[in-house]
């Protein structure tokens, strides 16, 4: 029961962290404004076009493609790979479980797999290719560490290992309804749940924030209507230079 | 000049990915802008004393100022995705010309000074401090970006290098660190109007000059009126289009559509300038400044409309920025886009009929197109997405019978900058823009050996100039460059038909 109510502290913690610190973010980049019109043109002329354009980004990695097929690939593989993960995950939390996640529950080996093989292929390719390798900080190879330890812990609790799968399902349903029940000591879950709570402490701090970053990225999200449309940030309408009684006159 | 100390980069049958070579193009970085190039643009004349303080402050300013700079300090992950993209890195191969790695020579300041991690963890996550050694690196490689934003087509996140470039400039003069070139000339603009100082008589002579011989070689009298009053359209153009070559052409050939169009216009002497350096160097002010010339002369003059000649980065600025800028428009004819593009204009009128070519005065050429990167991935032409690709190649169809287009990985939005935009075109920085010049070298060699193309039109003085300069060193002739009004004007019939 220690144990259980050792890491229920430290989610609930995690979680205010992770909620907090990306929010600040999130807010800070809505608060910070785009004083100029400089999306990456051809860019969509419309509101439409511009969630079309967003949409093809977060969903296809549109200009990763343009980019870089190897990395398209790998991460491509990964971050989608790791979302129905992160889907099937909705089983230990909700009771009976949803209908969705028992259908998407057959994808679950393949899509972990996938999950795996991605961040190893972008791994080799920080390590190899030598470009990247030169642009590569301890964090960037820590974060491939830390999220391929989370992957491979999960794997190895799916295929080897197996855990008591009642009890953390006991664990979890109370961690959502402020019911703490003890937690199996099982090495690799406590390592498994250990490094998700530290990607979710370091989520705010890291180049995590890509994820919320992207929505926010001026030349993807902005319309390309300059000439319609007068876009003038709040700060540049008190900047002394506009004088002479050109204002609009 | 001196015969350069380097060699060009020799042109292979494709264009490959150099290894990286550290510190290649250390030693490259333009001359430091003198007091006097420094006052009057509202930046300190020398490195100020305090100025790891002032460069820490103005940081933080702008990364409350521009969103853009706030998210791609925090965004990027490093996938790599960048690194082979930037010409200069294609052309030097040194490891801080790779976008990602260019922006990281602010990410890394940005960790240790703004981000809880790089209090923190410095080393683990690449953070340094703010030294002398840094700057000295901003100065050499913030100058080796040619704010083309080729880089942010390929990011997943859109992280312009541009953005960065700009702000790493701006911190640079605002510790006193200028740049000359830049500087020096938004100088001139402030004080004459145009950044090659040139004064009004001596423009009104220029222009006299150019209509004789205009009126000489064609038996047109096809005008070029300044400072005209009433006219409808204020033509606003980089000032190398009144003398450099191949620039004049052009502006000749804008002349001649006006002319053939019957459409008044006037060039101004207090505007006489498209080119705003101000961009250049990140200053929003001084980019407005410039800017505010030419809404005040189209006001004093009464005009309807405003038409850009040919210049990249000016169009961008134009279309992109002037509204903001120096809008609202609402005294100038509503049912004209403002600014409107010269190109817009003369495939505007080409379109309802009104200009006749005849082509076949072409015929000695075949002619590809060199797509500017800020009209391409900055700015628009026409009403939809992509007419900036469209437009000119329309025209010069119109105006030509030979027209290919080089390798589609080099075009459009692809394109390569010609190695001497954003403010790098000074000869102080020769080495830096022959070899940034090699992807579209290779490119322009491809169709030269394939298809015989003898000429590559251009819509942005910065391109014909870099072109003329540096084609030679790749065994190319200087005269190959050329602008599109040039194809135009040569190709236009004069006569009443319409």
């Amino acid at each position: 029961m220690v144990l259980g109510t050792i890491f229920a502290g430290l989610f609930y913690f995690a979680t205010a962290v992770f909620l907090v610190g990306v929010g600040a973010r999130v807010a800070r980049y809505a608060r910070t404004p785009a004083p100029l019109v400089i999306p990456t043109t051809p860019a969509p002329t419309t509101h439409a076009g511009v969630f079309a354009r967003m949409f093809r980004e977060v969903v296809f990695f549109e200009s990763l493609f343009k980019g870089s097929k190897w990395s398209w690939l790998f991460g491509w593989l990964f971050h989608f790979g790791m979302l129905i993960v992160l889907a099937q995950h909705f089983r230990y939390f909700t009771q009976p479980v949803w209908s969705w996640v028992v259908m998407i529950q057959w994808v679950g080996s393949y899509a972990s797999f996938a999950m795996f093989a991605g961040l190893v292929g972008l791994w080799a390719r920080r390590v190899l290719v030598d470009r990247i390798r030169y642009i590569s900080a301890p964090s960037d190879h820590l974060m491939l560490a830390l999220l391929l330890a989370i992957a491979g812990s999960g794997l190895v609790m799916k295929h080897s290992a197996h855990t008591d799968i009642v009890s953390l399902k006991a664990f979890s349903l109370g961690l959502v309804s402020f019911d703490w029940q003890p937690l199996p000591a099982d090495a690799p879950l406590l390592v498994h749940l250990s490094l998700v709570i530290i990607l979710m402490l370091i989520f705010p701090f890291s180049k995590l924030l890509h994820a919320p970053g992207v929505f926010f990225s001026p030349t993807r999200n902005m319309r390309d209507n300059p000439r319609e449309h007068r876009h003038v940030a709040p700060w540049a309408k008190e900047l002394p230079e506009r004088t002479g009684g050109t204002d609009g006159a | 000049m001196a015969k350069p100390e380097f060699d060009a980069p020799a042109l292979e049958d494709w264009l490959s990915t150099p290894a990286v070579q550290p510190d290649a193009m250390a030693h490259s970085r333009p001359f430091v802008a003198k007091p006097e190039h420094q006052s009057p643009l509202g930046f300190p004349g020398e490195l100020v004393e305090n100025w790891q303080d002032v460069a820490l402050s103005k940081m933080d300013e702008l990364l409350g100022r521009y969103r853009s700079l706030q998210v791609f300090m925090d965004a990027c992950v490093k996938c790599g995705a960048c690194t082979d993209k930037c010409h200069y890195y294609l052309g030097t191969g040194d490891p801080k010309n790779m976008p990602v790695a260019r922006q990281d020579l602010m990410r890394k300041v940005y960790r240790r000074y703004f981000t809880t991690a790089g209090k923190w963890f410095p080393k683990l996550v690449g953070a340094v401090e703010l030294t002398e050694e840094v700057i000295n690196d901003w100065y050499s490689y913030y100058h080796q970006c040619s704010e083309c934003r080729r880089c942010s087509v390929y990011c997943p996140y859109g992280i312009d290098t541009a953005e960065i470039t700009m702000a790493g400039r701006e911190i640079l003069a605002s510790i006193g660190v200028g740049q000359k070139y830049s500087n020096e000339i938004i100088g001139k603009v402030h004080t004459i109007g145009n950044n090659l100082g040139l004064p009004e008589p001596a423009l009104a002579d220029t222009l006299e000059g150019l209509e004789e011989e205009i009126e000489e070689d064609i038996n047109v009298p096809v005008k070029l009126p300044l400072d005209q009053e009433g006219a409808d359209v204020l033509l606003v153009t980089p000032s190398a289009d009144f003398f450099a070559e191949p620039h004049v052409d052009g502006l000749i050939g804008y002349a001649k559509v006006f002319h053939q169009a019957g459409i008044s216009w006037t060039l101004s002497s207090y505007a006489s300038e498209a080119a705003n350096f101000g961009i250049f160097i990140g200053n929003y002010e001084n980019m407005q400044k410039v800017a505010q010339r030419i809404r005040q002369a189209a006001l004093d003059l009464g005009v309807k409309r405003i038409v850009v000649g040919e210049c990249g980065h000016a169009w961008r600025v134009a279309y992109s920025f002037w509204n903001t800028l120096i809008g609202p428009f609402d005294f100038l004819d509503p049912a004209y886009p403002v600014p409107q593009h010269i190109c817009e204009f003369t495939h505007d009128l080409n379109q309802r009929g009104v200009l006749k070519f005849d082509p076949e005065a072409n015929d000695d050429k075949v002619v590809t197109f060199h797509d500017s990167c800020n009209v391409s991935r900055g700015s628009r032409l026409g009403d939809t997405p992509g007419g900036q690709f469209t437009i000119p190649r329309d025209l010069i169809r119109a105006a030509c019978t030979h027209f290919v287009d080089m390798a589609p990985d080099t075009i459009h939005e692809h394109t390569f900058c010609c190695g001497g935009g954003g403010g790098l075109l000074t000869d102080d920085l020769i080495e830096l823009r022959v070899k940034g010049a090699l992807p579209r070298a290779q490119a322009l060699q491809q169709v030269i050996e394939q298809h015989g193309v003898t000429h590559m039109a251009a819509i942005c003085a910065i391109c014909k100039s870099q072109f003329t300069k540096v084609l030679p060193q790749y065994g190319m002739g200087m005269d190959m460059i050329i602008s599109v009004h040039q194809l135009v004007g040569d190709a236009l019939v004069f006569g009443n038909e319409h």
